[in-house]
């Protein structure tokens, strides 16, 4: 059944924006997504050079090695716009909430038993800090990439880092205290297990090509890492009598990779397969930076699967290279 | 293994620690100076940045609800307003027209101030501060794209409003907003925070933002007066980070005022004269006026600012000796920029038009000193012109302010008969000014504002036409060529209201919901 409402209706003059229009054709409607992304960065009669980087126009597009003939290719299939992305990380946030909330107020913490709670505040605490290196980069994604197709959602990516990073603060209170998290930060600066993943996101901070950034970090290491954390680790606290519980309090970053693969995925293929040139330029930082983020991983992994930790660092490492594989992406050694 | 089973509660301001400043370590692995290069170069002594004051304290788990939940409700609004052909129910279509000068020439300024706060909310080696700018960074692309979407609706049935992403970076006079933001941008973070975060968000948006939204409001706009309102709990966040972000700045250390003092006073000025466009649109534009534009100046700049500059003297920040200049201009400015626009309508995206009488007598009742003295007998003159079929447009392009780009126009601030000149040398050549301030601001940076995109200049030097043009071919039409490279449609954008597409078609619309 079909109720036939009328309103008066009144033919348009144009659809869209000529610069949408220019994109999508001039007698489609657009999207909001679209209307919202499109050229919204300028690109030409810049006035001054930024003091602070003379050497560049204000977005200039030879800040990376990657050359796109059209930087809107690398759009977000998850089209998010300010509105569907707060709109969607409000779901998500109410799920978390209500999660935490459970576990909480049933005083499910208590729970646990003591070698599981210890093992998890050991593993997920000094990834706060992890997760706040993530917001930075994320930041100089936003700040310093070329088009808004890109630099929206890395705002996006940033925004959320800094909410996992909150969230795993949020775990450190439910499970311990305010000593946990100064004792995770010991950790995380001192411990010999975090040290190779402090220098690797360290030395992310002082990147100069974003994409590169991009790849190193949203696309290797994040990668191995939520699979590992939030998957490999999640399992293994709960076969070892964590039950649901730790899941619950890590919902929103299980969630959240599975949702931010299909951004990072959409950039490297439109990215890699724009040239043979993008390709071997991708495929040579993933070279770079696979074997180094492996190596940063193991410290933490080892801490969960003693011996075991090679072999579930290696299948992980097996699984991101069918995913790339999927994009175009090779992640095999060359040479 | 001790496991405390009743915990300690932490309070608000303890917990926001935790989930901002706790997240923080000072790098090994790279140092310090090379992950944060921009802190130091302007100057600006910061000794401790823990004892920034958090403005407010929102976690983004609140973030997200909170700005979701305005999101719904914003969206729902304009839906309804599209849906029901809400732009017929405006005052007059010449009321659109302030949408095209919003459209073109502020909203691209938002997502400036998105990218720019992302620049900061990275450099900033504090987390109080870089956090509080990033979610700052993303209320400006809320801005940008909540303006976007609720004007897109008239774009499709309004002229002018097709290409604010290209205009903003063509089109003569947007040249004023953007190298005010291009300027901002690529000064160093501090010098960015009192440009945009106080100057600007702070002194200033009671006179920018709240003139449209007003407007909107005041000419049965629903769907920009609904982005208004929904951005207004941003705009308050943004007010605090500006002034705590001044506060924070004088606070570290003595050196610090003389330089804070110096960019107040410059961006102050600056935003003055970006100002001009609002002047004109609150006394000329809309259909139905909220106040005029020096009953606004009287308010927010002489009273609130005022009163802002009283507290700031604790610190040793005085009043900008530019509002002495601007206390005079509130007079003059709105008169002397439309007077401009209806000279150059030819080249503009909006349409021009002269004062009715009813206008003309509300312009003497707020004007009475100035109005009927110097401006009424330009319009009545045009006026007269017009009748005669001799309806004026200015085909010679005007000579612009070096800083702020806008033509000279502007009286000297003792004569209002006279044109305000100034000039300096640089490198051998000669740069003009439209007044004292600006060429105040050039003499202290002048590198910088030698490399400005001067429309007018741009034109002459033959970089304004569209790809394939040939200016030697005999019947080659300049005018006509820029308005291509503009993407300003000559007949459709331009020229007077009076004749234009967008009051016939509005006349025929209105009869069409209204009548059988």
């Amino acid at each position: 059944m079909q109720l036939d409402l009328r309103t008066v209706t009144i033919k348009p003059l144009r659809q869209t924006f000529s610069h949408v229009a220019r994109r999508i054709g001039a007698d489609k409607a657009a999207s909001r997504y679209q209307e919202g992304t499109f050229d919204l960065q300028a690109t030409m009669n810049f006035h001054y050079r930024p003091l602070w980087a003379p050497d560049y126009e204000i977005f200039d597009a030879s800040r990376t090695a990657i050359v796109m003939a059209d930087w809107y290719k690398l759009l977000d299939p998850r089209q998010y716009y300010y509105g569907s992305y707060t709109l969607a990380r409000a779901r998500m946030q109410e799920a978390a909430e209500a999660d935490f909330a459970l576990v909480e107020d049933r005083g499910l913490a208590d729970s646990l038993p003591h070698a599981v709670r210890r093992l998890a505040m050991d593993l997920y605490l000094p990834l706060r800090h992890l997760e706040w290196g993530g917001n930075t980069n994320c930041m100089s994604l936003a700040a310093y990439g070329f088009g808004t197709a890109f630099t929206s959602p890395a705002l996006f990516h940033a925004m959320d880092h800094l909410g996992m990073a909150q969230y795993l603060t949020r775990l450190g209170l439910v499970l311990g205290d305010e000593a946990e998290l100064t004792a995770a930060k010991q950790a995380w600066v001192a411990g010999p297990e975090w040290q190779g993943l402090r220098k690797y996101i360290e030395d992310c901070f002082v990147m100069q090509d974003w994409f590169e950034l991009f790849t190193a970090h949203c696309v290797v290491l994040d990668g191995l890492l939520f699979p590992l954390f939030f998957g490999e680790i999640d399992t293994h606290l709960a076969a070892q009598g964590g039950g649901a519980v730790l899941s619950m309090l890590t919902r929103f970053e299980a969630e959240w990779f599975i949702d931010a693969t299909k951004w990072t995925n959409a950039v490297i293929k439109n990215a890699a397969g724009e040239s043979a040139a993008n390709k071997a330029q991708i495929e040579s930082w993933i070279g770079t930076y696979l074997p180094l983020a492996q190596a940063a991983l193991e410290g933490p992994a080892r801490s969960a699967f003693g011996a075991e930790a090679p072999a579930v660092i290696e299948q992980l490492t097996e699984q991101f290279s069918a995913r790339l594989a999927k994009l175009g992406v090779s992640t095999a050694q060359k040479g | 293994m001790d496991m405390p089973t009743t915990k300690k509660k932490l309070g608000i301001k303890e917990r926001y620690a935790l989930m901002t400043r706790g997240l923080d370590w000072e790098t090994s692995y790279q140092p310090m100076d090379k992950v944060f290069p921009y802190a130091q170069f302007e100057g600006i002594k910061i000794h401790d940045w823990d004892k920034w004051e958090d403005p407010f304290r929102l976690t983004m788990d609140a973030y997200w609800k909170y700005q979701a939940e305005k999101e719904r409700k914003l969206y729902a609004i304009l839906d309804a307003f599209n849906q029901n052909n809400g732009h017929l129910g405006v005052t007059d279509a010449r009321y659109v027209n302030t949408l095209k000068l919003f459209l073109n020439g502020i909203s691209p300024l938002e997502y400036m101030a998105h990218r720019g706060f992302a620049h900061v909310g990275r450099q900033f080696p504090g987390v109080g501060p870089r956090v509080a700018c990033q979610m700052q960074s993303l209320d400006e692309l809320r801005h940008a794209q909540t303006q976007i979407h609720s004007m897109s609706n008239y774009n499709k049935y309004y002229n002018g409003l097709h290409s604010p992403t290209e205009m903003i970076q063509k089109v003569w006079y947007m040249s004023v907003p953007r190298s005010f933001f291009d300027d901002a941008y690529t000064a160093g973070p501090f010098e960015f925070m009192v440009a945009i975060g106080f100057s600007f968000e702070y002194v200033l948006t009671n006179l920018l933002f709240v003139p449209f939204v007003s407007g909107a409001a005041y000419n049965g706009d629903m769907g920009a007066m609904t982005f208004g309102f929904s951005a207004q709990s941003d705009e308050a966040r943004h007010m605090t980070l500006g002034l705590e972000c001044i506060r924070f700045m004088l606070e570290q250390d003595p050196d610090n005022i003389p330089i804070v003092q110096k960019w107040i006073d410059k961006w102050t000025w600056r935003g003055i004269r970006v100002l001009t466009l609002v002047a004109m649109m609150m006394d000329y534009m809309l259909p139905k006026k909220v106040m005029s534009w020096k009953e606004a100046w009287e308010i927010y700049f002489e009273e609130n600012a005022g009163a802002l500059f009283n507290d700031l003297a604790r610190y040793g920040i005085k009043m900008p000796e530019c509002a002495k200049q601007a206390f005079i201009d509130k007079d003059h400015i709105s008169h002397q920029a439309w007077a401009t626009f209806y000279q150059y309508s030819g080249i503009s995206n909006f349409h021009s038009w002269l004062p009715s009488e009813e206008d003309k007598d509300w312009l003497s009742a707020k004007y009475p000193d100035t109005f009927d003295k110097y401006y009424r007998p330009r319009f009545e003159h045009w006026e007269a012109e017009a009748k005669e079929g001799r309806r004026f447009y200015n085909t010679t392009l005007p000579q612009l302010c070096q800083v702020c780009q806008i033509p000279m126009i502007f009286t000297e601030p003792d004569d209002p008969t006279q044109i305000c000149y100034r000039e300096s040398d640089f490198g051998g050549e000669k740069y003009h000014f439209c007044s004292d301030h600006c060429k105040h601001i050039f003499d202290d940076e002048p590198e910088k504002y030698v490399q400005a995109w001067m429309p007018a200049q741009q034109i002459y030097q033959g970089n304004c036409f569209p790809e394939g043009a040939d200016p030697t071919a005999p019947d080659f039409n300049a005018v006509e060529e820029v308005l291509k490279y503009y993407n300003i449609h000559n007949g459709r954008d331009n020229m007077d209201y009076v004749g234009s597409e967008d009051e016939k078609n509005f006349a025929e619309w209105r009869q069409t919901s209204t009548k059988n």
